[in-house]
C-alpha cells in the first residue's frame, strides 16, 4: 500500500516535472533576440504554459531553413514574402501576425549626406549614395537586409562601390562595423537602442511607414515533420496573441521607448 | 649448469645493409662455458655478429641456430647494448621491468630488483629516475636488468666504452662472478687489456670476417695472423 | 584600452560574486569540452602509438591525412555535424542537433586528429629510444604499446591538454550545431560571441579572461596531479 502510494507520487512528480521542462525550440531572428524582449517573455511563457522556449538566434534565411528542416518546432521572423512562400511549401500550417516595430537609418552624427533632412526612406538613401558616404549593409540574406534592399529599390539605386559594404553578419557585428567606419546603416530599433557601442554614431532618420517590421510566428508543420511538438506550438501561440502578452510588449521600453507594436489579430 | 638454449650454430651468417656487405659470411659453433671476446678493429662487425646472434639483425644468407623453441630461446638470452636504454621510471622499475614482462607481480619484481642491483655493486637511490645515473652507473642498472632474468647467455656489446677505470673494474668483476655461476658470456669489446684479463675464448674478427679463433691464453700468446698480431701490439693497420 | 581594464573588473565582480549565469555557462563549457576531450584521448591515443609502432602500407598516408585533419576548419566540421544531424540529415531521428552532445561530437572531431598527431610525434621519439631493448627482451604487441603509452604518459597528457585547449576556446563549430542556446548550449564562447554582438565589449572581454582563467586552471590541476615539472625530465 505504502509501495503504491509512494510509486503514485513519484510519478505524479516525475510527470510534473516532465511538462514543466516541456521544451520547444523557436528560431528567431537576430533583432529580436538583441531587443531583449525575449528576456522579459520567455519567463512569462513558462510560467503561463509550462514550455520552456529555446531561442535560436539567427538570420531569417537560415531560421526559415531550420523549419523548412525540421529543427525546430516554430519561426518568429520578419519577412513577409519570403514567409508566405514558407507557408505555400507547405513547411509551416500557416502564419499569424504577432507585432511589429520600425527600421532606423543610423549614421555619423556629423550626417555628411544631409539624410537627417529627408522626407521619405528612400530619399534618405539617394542622399547617402549620391554623397557616397559609406554605408554599412547586413548582406547576409535576414529580414534586415531585405528591407534594407526593398528601399534601394524603391529609391531606384543599385547599391554598389567603394561606399558601399556589405559584412555578412549579425546585427550587432553589423552595428559595431559601422561604428568602428563612422557610416551610415539600416537598423531595427531595439538592436541600435540595446547597442552600447554607439560611438560617434546617431539616429538620422526613422518615422516613414515604409520601415514598419512586421514579426510573424509560423508553427512548422507537423505533417512534415512528425516530432515537431505541434501542441506545444499551438499552445505557444495561443499565449503570444493574448492580452497578457499584448501587456508585455507594448509596455517593453528602452530609455523611455517604446520598441514593439501589439498587431494580432483573434483567429 | 645445463644449457638448454646451446651450442649455438652459425652457418655462413652474412648480413648485408645497403648493398654492402657488413659480416660474413661467418660460421661458428658456441657451446661450453666461460667467456668469449669478440675482438678487433672499429668496423670489423664485433656488433653486428653480436645483434645477428641474439637475433636482433635480419640475416641476409645463412642462418644462426639456437636449441629448443623460439620462446625458450628468447627467453634464456639476454643483451647489454653499448649506449644502456634508459626507460623513463625509476632505477629500481628498469631493473624490474624484464620480470614485469614475465607477468611476475610489482612488489616481487621490485624485491628481485633490490637484490640484483646489490649484486651488480648499484649503489644509489633506487626510486630516484634512471636518467639521474653517471656512465657506470647506467651500465650497471642495464647489467643488473639484463642479469634479472637469470639468462643462460648473456652478450654484451662494449660494455666498459666510455667508463673509467674504476667503474670498468667493477663490471668487470660483475661478469667474472657471473660466469661463475655458469652464465656463458659472449661480449665485445675494442681494450685489448680487458680481454687479456677475460677471455676465456677469441673470436677475432678483420673486415666482416672471422679470421682468428683460439683460447684466450693461446690467442695472445701468439696469435697465428699478421692482423691479430698488429691489433694485439697496438699497430695501425694499412 | 579602458575596455581591457573595465572587462577585467567585470570578470573579477563576475567572479567574485558567483554570477550564476557565469557558473552555468563556465560549468557547461567544462562538461562539453571536458568530455570530448576524454573521448578524443580514448580514440587518439591509442591511435597515435598505434600509427608510430605499426609498419604498414599506407602509413605515411595516415600521418599526412591525420596532419592535415589538424588544420581542418572548426567551421566546416560544424557545418558537416550540422548536416548529418539536422532532422532532414542521415542522423536526424536521434534529435541532437543543437543539445550538448552535438557540440561533443563536433569537438572530437576537431581535436582527435591533434592529440592523435601529437602522440604520434612523442611516441615515436620514445619507440625509437626503446625499440632495441623491447625487441631485446621479447616483448609482444600489446606489452609494448602499453610500455610506450605508460612511459610517454607526460608527453601523452601534453596532447590530450593541446587538444582541450583547442577545444575549450572554439567558437565556430560549436556556435553551429549547439545553436548558442540561453540555459542549454550556450557556453563561454558563444556568449563572448553573442555579447560582442551586442557591442557589449566590457562584458565580453569579461568572459574572455573567465575563459583563459579556466584554461590555465585545467592544465595547473593536471600539471599538480600528475607532478610533472618535478625536477627531472619527465
Amino acid at each position: 500500500m505504502m509501495f503504491k502510494t509512494a510509486f503514485a507520487a513519484l510519478s505524479a512528480l516525475w510527470l510534473a516535472t516532465a511538462a514543466g521542462a516541456e521544451e520547444l525550440k523557436m528560431a528567431v531572428t537576430t533583432s529580436f533576440a538583441n531587443s531583449g524582449l525575449a528576456e522579459v517573455l520567455l519567463p512569462e511563457i513558462q510560467k503561463d504554459t509550462g514550455i520552456e522556449v529555446q531561442l535560436l538566434v539567427v538570420g531569417t534565411g537560415q531560421a526559415l531553413k531550420l523549419g523548412e528542416a525540421g529543427d525546430v518546432d516554430a519561426v518568429l521572423v520578419h519577412a513577409k514574402a519570403a514567409e508566405e512562400a514558407f507557408v505555400e511549401a507547405g513547411h509551416a500550417t500557416h502564419r499569424r501576425e504577432i507585432m511589429y516595430n520600425d527600421f532606423i537609418v543610423v549614421g555619423p552624427a556629423g550626417d555628411p549626406a544631409g539624410a537627417k533632412a529627408a522626407g521619405s526612406a528612400s530619399e534618405a538613401f539617394a542622399l547617402i549614395e549620391e554623397a557616397q558616404a559609406p554605408f554599412v549593409s547586413r548582406g547576409d540574406d535576414s529580414g534586415t537586409h531585405k528591407a534594407e534592399l526593398k528601399i534601394w529599390a524603391s529609391a531606384g539605386i543599385e547599391p554598389a562601390g567603394d561606399w558601399y559594404k556589405a559584412v555578412g553578419q549579425g546585427m550587432g557585428a553589423a552595428l559595431n562595423t559601422a561604428a568602428g567606419m563612422d557610416a551610415y546603416i539600416f537598423a531595427d530599433r531595439a538592436s541600435w537602442l540595446n547597442f552600447d557601442n554607439k560611438a560617434g554614431l546617431d539616429l538620422l532618420f526613422e518615422g516613414d511607414p515604409a520601415l514598419f517590421n512586421q514579426y510573424a510566428y509560423l508553427p512548422v508543420n507537423p505533417e512534415k515533420h512528425a516530432h515537431v511538438k505541434a501542441d506545444a506550438a499551438k499552445a505557444l501561440e495561443d499565449w503570444l496573441v493574448s492580452d497578457k502578452a499584448k501587456g508585455l510588449i507594448e509596455g517593453y521600453q528602452i530609455g523611455g521607448q517604446q520598441l514593439f507594436h501589439f498587431n494580432a489579430e483573434a483567429m | 649448469m645445463v644449457s638448454a638454449i646451446l651450442p649455438l650454430v652459425l652457418e655462413d651468417v652474412e648480413l648485408r645493409r645497403q648493398g654492402k656487405r657488413i659480416l660474413g659470411p661467418v660460421s661458428l659453433t658456441l657451446e661450453g662455458e666461460g667467456i668469449t671476446v669478440v675482438m678487433g678493429p672499429n668496423g670489423a662487425g664485433k656488433t653486428s655478429l653480436l645483434r645477428a646472434m641474439h637475433g636482433l639483425e635480419r640475416i641476409n644468407r645463412g642462418r644462426a641456430v639456437w636449441q629448443g623453441g623460439a620462446e625458450e630461446v628468447r627467453a634464456r638470452q639476454a643483451f647489454v647494448f653499448q649506449t644502456p636504454v634508459l626507460m623513463r621510471r625509476s632505477v629500481l622499475d628498469c631493473i624490474a621491468y624484464p620480470l614485469i614482462l614475465d607477468g611476475v607481480e610489482r612488489k616481487m619484481a621490485r624485491a628481485r630488483a633490490e637484490t640484483a642491483a646489490s649484486q651488480v655493486g648499484l649503489d644509489v637511490t633506487l626510486t630516484a629516475p634512471a636518467s639521474v645515473l653517471s656512465g657506470g652507473e647506467r651500465q650497471k642498472m642495464a647489467l643488473a636488468r639484463a642479469l634479472i632474468r637469470a639468462p643462460e647467455v648473456l652478450l654484451l656489446d662494449e660494455p666498459c666504452a666510455n667508463l673509467d677505470l674504476h667503474s670498468t673494474a667493477e663490471i668487470e668483476r660483475v661478469l667474472i662472478a657471473a660466469r661463475d655461476r655458469g652464465t656463458r658470456i659472449v661480449m665485445s669489446t675494442h681494450n685489448v687489456g680487458q680481454a687479456r684479463r677475460l677471455a676465456d675464448d677469441i673470436l677475432f674478427l678483420f673486415d666482416g670476417r672471422l679470421i682468428e679463433t683460439g683460447s684466450g691464453d693461446a690467442f695472445f700468446a701468439g696469435p697465428e695472423t699478421p692482423e691479430a698480431m698488429a691489433h694485439i701490439n697496438g699497430d695501425l693497420l694499412p | 584600452m579602458n575596455d581591457i581594464v573595465e572587462g577585467l573588473w567585470q570578470a573579477a565582480r563576475l567572479v567574485i560574486t558567483l554570477d550564476p549565469g557565469l557558473a552555468e555557462i563556465t560549468l557547461r563549457s567544462l562538461q562539453v569540452t571536458l568530455t570530448a576531450t576524454v573521448i578524443a584521448s580514448v580514440l587518439g591515443l591509442p591511435m597515435g602509438a598505434w600509427i608510430a609502432v605499426n609498419r604498414f602500407r599506407l602509413r605515411r598516408f595516415a600521418i599526412a591525412i591525420l596532419n592535415a585533419l589538424m588544420g581542418l576548419p572548426p567551421v566546416v566540421v560544424g557545418l558537416i555535424v550540422y548536416v548529418l544531424l539536422s532532422r532532414s540529415g542521415p542522423f536526424g531521428v536521434f534529435g541532437l542537433l543543437f543539445t550538448p552532445t552535438a557540440m561533443i561530437i563536433a569537438q572530437v572531431i576537431i581535436i582527435t586528429p591533434i592529440i592523435a598527431s601529437i602522440s604520434h610525434q612523442a611516441i615515436r621519439e620514445l619507440w625509437a629510444d626503446y625499440h632495441d631493448l623491447l625487441i631485446s627482451l621479447h616483448a609482444t604487441r600489446a606489452q609494448r604499446i602499453k610500455t610506450l603509452l605508460w612511459d610517454g604518459r607526460r608527453a601523452l597528457m601534453t596532447a590530450a591538454l593541446a587538444g582541450f585547449g583547442r577545444a575549450i576556446g572554439e567558437v565556430g563549430a560549436i556556435m553551429i550545431v549547439g545553436g548558442n542556446i540561453d540555459h542549454a548550449t550556450r557556453v563561454l564562447t558563444t556568449a563572448i560571441a553573442l555579447e560582442t554582438g551586442k557591442g557589449d565589449f566590457g562584458l565580453a572581454l569579461a568572459l574572455g579572461f573567465v575563459l583563459i582563467a579556466l584554461a590555465i586552471a585545467v592544465n595547473l590541476a593536471l600539471h599538480m596531479l600528475s607532478g610533472t615539472e618535478r625536477g627531472s625530465r619527465w
